[in-house]
């Protein structure tokens, strides 16, 4: 019957679209703080830092006899990917490629899965799937808006730069840096949100992509062989430093990465197509008729919770970590240029050779994503008020402090896992392919000063939760912030007041630099106290 | 102790919006109380503030002799609550949930969570993500039945239940009766309250407007009376009949309302006229209902603001 198939196929996916603009106005109404806030935080961040750093070196002469070499050695090529040209130009966005490429890839993760496994988790779907609304519509609405947020905030950037003076074939390839890596995101994210049944289901998968994305980038940009540098090229990351910003020029990348997020939204309605509203294509299994041994207490539900992203941290830090201990052997190729070395330890502000230095440089960025496992543990209390459970379990013999206390615990405990587990594996890993690598007992030992910065952010986090249910994922902010300024406040030109506000700051420059005993007590005496007033503040107010 | 939860004056409001505004509210021990009102007259912020979840802005409230904002964990041993809307952990089978909430009170009466379940069919096997809202509220209630607590607080407990499983609620009802214990229920359902409450509550905006056992109520309003006479009565002859309202008559039939106090001398008129048939029907409580918020309505205009 092919012809009643060809009468049928025009209008049936015209009413498969239908209320598509609708929904896409609605998802910009709820999104239209989120949205704008990223486009101004992600241009300030590109545009600010270019114009501190070419105020700060304004020629080539003087980004050669700068800090070019600082920032073509491979623990920073690892996390930023190479410097694409010995300019100026090149040099003000070093940092800026890779950061805001991982940053718009995550808002494109967070826009189509707020839209898409979210709402029809929570039911809401149901309400507007009863409407005249297609069945493509709110995937369709979904993509369409993260894209839209995608290109806009990748040519504002674009505009902001060549607005500064900069190349302007430079810029426009610096925001087709960032499109090629938000693009992708959209399709993987448009993927997971129909392989899983829950948001977090579907969180972890994206996030999974976008961390392997990332590693096979690192792994591939700090390579000493061809055959390793290849990696890069398989990592739509990759793809984005391949972009060459201000160096090659290589916006055709563009091409390939829009067809292969087209490949992944065409999986992604080839996927809905074959599933049931509300359902996964990972089928749900029966469970236990009872309760298991553990499963008694708050203490016991809390690690029942946590436990999925538990494993999933735990994977992560093995892989990365593992990843950061391999890097290690590219890093004593270097050590035989001394005026690198002095040049690193100049700059860096610590004693200790290139390896060490490489390893409290990583250990910076594991201690952030260590504070984000615990913030997310700290908002599952937020979401346990807010889907109701807290007031079940309050409503009985449960009392507001153990409530309180058990995913505290989980939120202060999960960092503490994550960042022993780095520094065990990589000093492992490292120390066995090159024995002057700082060892197992000396990366524990700095993996663990980081904590006091991290649970000063998360007991923040949890400070906020106990004021009031709804401000607790401001905690991401308080990351967001604390990060940056770390990261980009010196180079900005920030006044050093500002930079100081930053935990992150303060972190004792280990291994190699010596142990910064009062701001560590200091940071966790801070951190004890605002977890307190979190529980006392949660005591007092309303629940629901 | 006689009470069980006694409020007085209890007042909240969320910003501009007042939910409760001097709201007097009492229960005896060892009854099922009816807590009747529409949506949004503030039942669930009331219940709510008896579990010590809301913090009451004025007045006082006292559950099972204690301060439910101060004495909230104690108290909640004595107490098992199932909430409006159920929502369950995703993740968590219905017999996790059952286990776990029983196991938070300090046990489980193994017998009577394996006849709950099976009288409300319910399969615990199944992930919290994917139960009906029905199932997921008799995942709750099989976790308050289950339970010794000798305060039950029942918000809607039947709202997504169908009429079987009424049935089989009001069934379980009666056995916690019989066991002595005291039941709070949360109703806009007025069959269920009527069948199963011995006294009654009833709230508009925030404020209780009625409260008593149900022939107490009735005492206020009017029977419906339908019979049939020999002699055809005008409408006009039945509207002049003192207490008598909205009467209708055809041909040989007459229906109208009677004022409690002026049944028995509206029977007696009706005797003159030749009764050959007669259905005298006390007021539902749903004719109640209707009549309470009737009433306040169109006598007691919300006061403008200044």
């Amino acid at each position: 019957m092919s012809a009643s198939t060809a009468v049928h196929s025009g209008p049936l996916v015209r009413s498969e679209l239908t209320g598509t603009l609708a929904l896409l106005r609605l998802a910009w109404r709820r999104d239209r703080i989120l949205i704008p806030a990223s486009a101004l935080g992600l241009t300030v961040l590109s545009v600010g830092s270019a114009k501190a750093t070419l105020d700060l070196y304004p020629t080539a002469s003087a980004v050669e006899a700068g800090v070019a070499e600082l920032f073509s050695n491979p623990a920073v090529t690892a996390l930023y990917g190479p410097v694409a040209a010995m300019t100026p130009d090149a040099l003000a966005v070093i940092k800026t490629v890779m950061l805001g490429a991982v940053g718009l890839g995550i808002l494109a993760y967070a826009v189509v899965r707020r839209h898409t496994r979210t709402e029809e988790e929570e039911g809401r779907f149901e309400l507007l799937g009863s409407g005249s609304v297609g069945r493509w519509a709110p995937l369709t609405a979904a993509i369409l808006l993260s894209t839209l947020t995608v290109v806009g905030i990748s040519l504002l950037s674009t505009i902001g730069l060549a607005g500064i003076g900069m190349d302007p074939v430079g810029s426009l390839a610096l925001g087709v840096a960032w499109m090629v890596s938000g693009l992708f995101m959209v399709g993987v994210t448009a993927v997971a949100a129909q392989l899983t049944t829950t948001a977090r289901g579907c969180a972890g998968i994206s996030f999974g992509v976008l961390a392997a994305a990332y590693i096979l980038r690192a792994m591939g940009d700090a390579a000493t062989t061809d055959a390793g540098r290849a990696l890069s090229w398989v990592s739509p990351l990759g793809w984005s430093i391949k972009v060459s910003a201000y160096g090659a020029n290589r916006s055709w990348l563009l091409l390939p990465a829009a067809a292969l997020a087209a490949a992944l939204v065409a999986v992604a309605f080839a996927l809905l197509e074959r599933r049931d509203l509300g359902a996964g294509l990972l089928a749900g299994r029966p469970g236990t008729p009872r309760a298991g041994r553990l499963l008694g207490s708050p203490a016991g539900l809390s690690w029942r919770l946590n436990r999925p992203s538990v494993i999933g941290w735990t994977v992560l830090a093995v892989v990365l970590a593992g990843v950061l201990g391999n890097l290690v052997s590219s890093i004593s190729a270097l050590t035989t240029n001394p005026a690198v070395a002095r040049m690193l330890q100049s700059l860096g502000g610590s004693a200790g050779t290139l390896e060490d230095i490489f390893f409290s440089t990583e250990l910076r960025f594991a201690a952030a994503a260590a504070t984000a496992a615990g913030i997310s543990a700290a908002l599952r209390m937020a979401a346990e008020e807010r889907a109701t459970h807290a007031e079940v379990l309050l409503a009985g013999p449960t009392s507001r402090r153990r409530f309180y206390v058990s995913h505290a615990t989980a939120a202060l405990l999960l960092p503490l896992w994550v960042m022993v587990l780095v520094g065990a594996v990589a000093g492992l890993v490292g120390h066995r392919l090159d024995a002057s690598a700082p060892g197992v007992g000396a990366l524990v030992a700095a993996s663990l000063a980081t904590l006091p910065a991290v649970w000063l952010i998360i007991a923040l986090t949890l400070l906020l939760f106990g004021l009031a249910g709804r401000w607790a994922p401001f905690g991401w902010g308080l990351l967001a912030v604390a990060f940056l300024l770390g990261e980009f406040g010196a180079l900005m030109n920030l006044p050093q007041w500002l930079i100081d506000v930053s935990p992150y700051v303060h972190v004792s420059q280990l291994p190699g630099g010596s142990f910064a005993a009062t701001p560590s007590l200091v940071m966790t005496f801070l951190a004890l106290l605002a977890a307190l007033a979190g529980a006392l503040a949660f005591r007092r107010r309303d629940v629901g | 102790m006689a009470d069980v939860i006694v409020t007085s004056g209890l007042r909240k409001s969320f910003g501009p919006t007042i939910a409760l505004d001097g709201l007097d509210l009492t229960v005896r021990e060892g009854e099922i109380h009816g807590f009747l009102g529409p949506n949004g007259a503030g039942k669930s912020t009331t219940i709510r503030i008896l579990l010590g979840l809301l913090r009451a802005d004025g007045g006082t409230a006292t559950l099972l002799g204690g301060d439910p904002w101060r004495d909230a964990t104690e108290l909640h041993r004595r107490v098992a609550y199932v909430p409006g809307d159920v929502v369950l952990w995703p993740n968590l089978t219905g017999g996790e949930v059952i286990d776990l909430l029983a196991r938070l009170r300090g046990g489980i009466d193994e017998t009577r969570r394996a006849d709950l379940l099976e009288a409300f069919e319910l399969d615990p096997t199944k992930k919290g993500r994917s139960y009906s809202k029905g199932n997921r509220q008799k995942v709750a209630l099989v976790a308050a039945l289950a339970s010794d607590a000798p305060l039950l607080v029942l918000d809607e407990p039947t709202a997504g239940l169908d009429p079987l499983m009424e049935n089989i609620f009001q069934r379980e009802l009666a056995r916690v009766r019989d066991q002595g214990r005291t039941v709070l229920l949360s109703s806009h359902m007025l069959s269920e309250v009527e069948k199963a409450c011995d006294r009654v509550s009833i709230v508009r905006t925030g404020v209780i407007v009625d409260s008593g056992s149900l022939d107490e109520l009735r005492h206020l309003t009017r029977t419906t009376v339908r019979a049939t006479v020999s002699r055809p009565l005008a409408v006009t002859e039945l509207a002049s009949w003192p207490g008598v309202h909205d009467p209708r008559a055809t041909d040989g039939e007459v229906h109208f309302a009677v004022d409690a106090a002026e049944i028995g001398p509206a029977i007696a008129r009706l005797d003159g006229a030749g009764i050959t048939g007669l259905t005298v029907q006390p007021p539902t409580l749903e004719e109640l209902f209707l009549e309470r918020y009737h009433d306040e309505a169109h006598e007691a205009p919300v006061p403008s603001e200044a």
